[in-house]
């Protein structure tokens, strides 16, 4: 397999190892996807597999459900708001750290990507208590303002690794003719850089939208996000109608990583 | 500084100056100065070119007069008004950057508005005026295209009519042909040479390439090591050099040790390498020690079977021949062992090989005694 003809039988041995256990790896990454995604179709309400008979039912129970359908609501809401707030924070730090003047700048970017860094039960139990303080525990300003630590570290890796491609005389271009400093931020240097803004802001939604451990901490019965709904769910009545949730994010999930890299493409030509 | 050359300086203020650089100095880190003492005046109308190697504090200097960078000390005037500490955006100045800076996510029509916008011209006057802009550079019928979809030399025309379009008094230039092949390089320094004598516009123009500088300027400041080595029009600047560091960036030079011993009806008398004595011409008012004679390649020429009282005669061994068409480079080892460049018409060269005595000899009005 795409070796040259004149390859020893060792060489050829060598490959087909190497063939094998990138396929082996390949294939545990996405083995999950082959269990839930045909047990959200079966009908039987225990998981057995093979499945013996299809049905949508734990789909029509998902979408028929209140507390399901609160619980996307409120992950839908959080993780706009996040999503907002993570990108347009995230953007204005990665646009001060790339200035070549700015002092510290490591300090600083090392900073801004810790919350990436530190466990998230850490983070969870800290921003618990920290919020605490303030009373934004079970509020849904309380989870989006946790989130968006945990999100806007994507959004300044993403915008700084635009950032270093810009070409910071397009910036200086537009100052020479006349444009005030936010004109040239939003009519050149932002449409410029929207790649990295816009990728930034998926990886803000998907953190936000999937995120248990700090949702389980910081959210009481009326902010319940679908993934903290799918975790208590697990543990009170198991039901398929959680492979149902689970199969229904991984598509969202599978969407948003698709535009991504649709975006990349474009960036590159 | 000494104070003779603050007067000359203090002198040379004709009301006409648009631009003045008053003791200018900048630098990045408080220690080293990239520009140091810089005082000049760009007249009103004029091309002038502030030309040296890279790190010589030209593009520095052009950077604080768009007002990218702010001078660390001193003050830049325009129009009488000090201005380093107005923003580029309130300057009015036309900025041609060397990678054109063409806004990638507008049409070429679109950029070339985009200074318009903010003048508060909108509309159909907008409209006739990218137009013209794009006409003054045969640019009219690719208004719609994307810069990327243009080639080098249109690119660097939409950034030109981006910086004319709204008519300013000064048009900056950084190195704006540096990435053009030789032949478009040369058509468009024609062609900015043009726009800028037709329009009447002050432009102040920064390159390392001295062809290009001679070609374009009305004068030209050579810039070493954060300081204007000399300020002159073209001619002057080839023909005058006032220290060897200029005699040897514009065009070729030779660069000759010698040691002063007096003068003589206004020329130097010095005395060569070889003990041999040479007269120069001298604006210098050195008295004596180690000094340099200057001699361009094409000022040396094969010597008669007489001495002509005019001209340095000097003779040599031959040690290289090349033949360049109209013309031949004879490198010749001469006041015992410096190697001197002669240029000679291919048709006076009677055929020389390496090894071969030859005498030489050259105008003493075009030998120049520099300081070493």
């Amino acid at each position: 397999m795409w070796l040259p003809s004149y390859a020893t039988p060792s060489e050829r041995l060598m490959r087909t190892l190497v063939v094998a256990l990138a396929v082996a790896v390949l294939l545990f990454l996405i083995a999950p996807l082959f269990i839930i995604v045909p047990l959200s179709f079966s009908k039987d309400p225990f998981f057995t597999l093979p499945v013996q008979e299809y049905s949508l039912r734990w789909y029509e129970d998902f979408f028929g459900n209140p507390r399901w359908m609160t619980a996307i609501a409120n992950s839908a809401i959080a993780a706009v708001l996040t999503t907002i707030l993570a990108t347009t924070l995230g953007t204005l730090a990665a646009l001060g750290i790339s200035r070549a003047d700015f002092p510290a700048r490591r300090l600083v970017m090392a900073l801004l990507i810790s919350p990436m860094i530190v466990p998230i039960v850490i983070v969870a139990v800290g921003s618990y208590l920290f919020f605490g303080q303030f009373g934004l525990t079970n509020t849904r300003t309380g989870l989006v303002l946790a989130h968006t630590a945990l999100a806007t570290p994507f959004v300044v890796i993403t915008v700084t690794a635009t950032l270093s491609t810009y070409d910071t005389n397009l910036t200086r271009a537009a100052l020479s003719l006349g444009a005030s400093p936010s004109s040239t931020f939003f009519r050149v240097t932002l449409p410029n850089i929207m790649p990295g803004v816009v990728s930034g802001a998926i990886f803000a939604f998907a953190t936000s939208f999937d995120e248990v451990v700090v949702a389980l901490f910081m959210t009481a019965a009326e902010q319940r996000t679908l993934p903290v709904q799918m975790f208590s769910g697990i543990r009170d009545q198991i039901n398929p109608t959680i492979m149902a949730a689970a199969t229904l994010l991984l598509a969202l999930s599978i969407m948003l990583f698709a535009t991504l890299s649709l975006l990349t493409r474009r960036r590159v030509r | 500084m000494n104070f003779s050359q603050r007067v000359s300086v203090a002198a040379d203020r004709p009301v006409d100056a648009l631009v003045r650089f008053e003791d200018v100095k900048k630098s990045y880190d408080g220690i080293n100065f990239v520009v140091k003492d810089l005082n000049l005046n760009v007249r009103r109308g004029e091309f002038l070119t502030m030309l040296g190697p890279s790190g010589s504090g030209k593009t520095t200097t052009l950077m604080m007069l768009g007002g990218f960078e702010r001078p660390t000390l001193g003050h830049i005037l325009l129009d009488g008004k000090p201005v380093e500490r107005l923003p580029p955006e309130k300057r009015n100045i036309g900025f041609v950057f060397q990678n054109y800076a063409l806004f990638p996510h507008m049409t070429v029509a679109e950029n070339v508005a985009f200074p318009l916008r903010y003048r508060g011209i909108t509309g159909v006057a907008a409209k006739d005026k990218v137009r013209e802009a794009l006409g003054r550079v045969s640019l009219e019928a690719l208004g719609d295209r994307r810069p990327a979809q243009l080639s080098g030399g249109q690119q660097q025309r939409v950034a030109l009519a981006r910086a004319l379009v709204f008519e300013p008094s000064l048009v900056l230039m950084d190195e704006p042909l540096g990435a053009l092949d030789k032949q478009l390089r040369e058509r468009m320094q024609i062609e900015i040479k043009q726009l800028q004598t037709s329009l009447g516009i002050t432009m102040v123009y920064v390159t390392h390439d001295q062809s290009e500088a001679l070609t374009m300027s009305d004068r030209i400041a050579v810039f070493h090591d954060g300081r204007i080595q000399q300020l002159a029009d073209p001619e002057t600047l080839y023909n005058e050099p006032s220290n060897r560091f200029v005699a040897s960036f514009i065009g070729e030079n030779n660069t000759l040790p010698c040691t002063l011993l007096g003068r003589e009806g206004g020329m130097a008398v010095v005395r060569m390498g070889d003990g041999s004595k040479f007269k120069a011409a001298a604006d210098i008012s050195g008295t004596g020690g180690d000094m340099s004679v200057s001699v361009r390649p094409e000022n040396i020429g094969l010597a008669g079977q007489d001495g002509r009282p005019d001209f340095n005669r000097f003779g040599g061994k031959v040690r290289d021949v090349f033949f360049l068409g109209d013309h031949m480079r004879l490198s010749v080892e001469a006041f015992g062992g410096e190697f001197v460049t002669a240029r000679i018409p291919a048709r006076r060269l009677r055929p020389f090989a390496p090894g071969d005595d030859v005498a030489l000899e050259c105008n003493v009005a075009e030998c120049r005694l520099l300081e070493a």
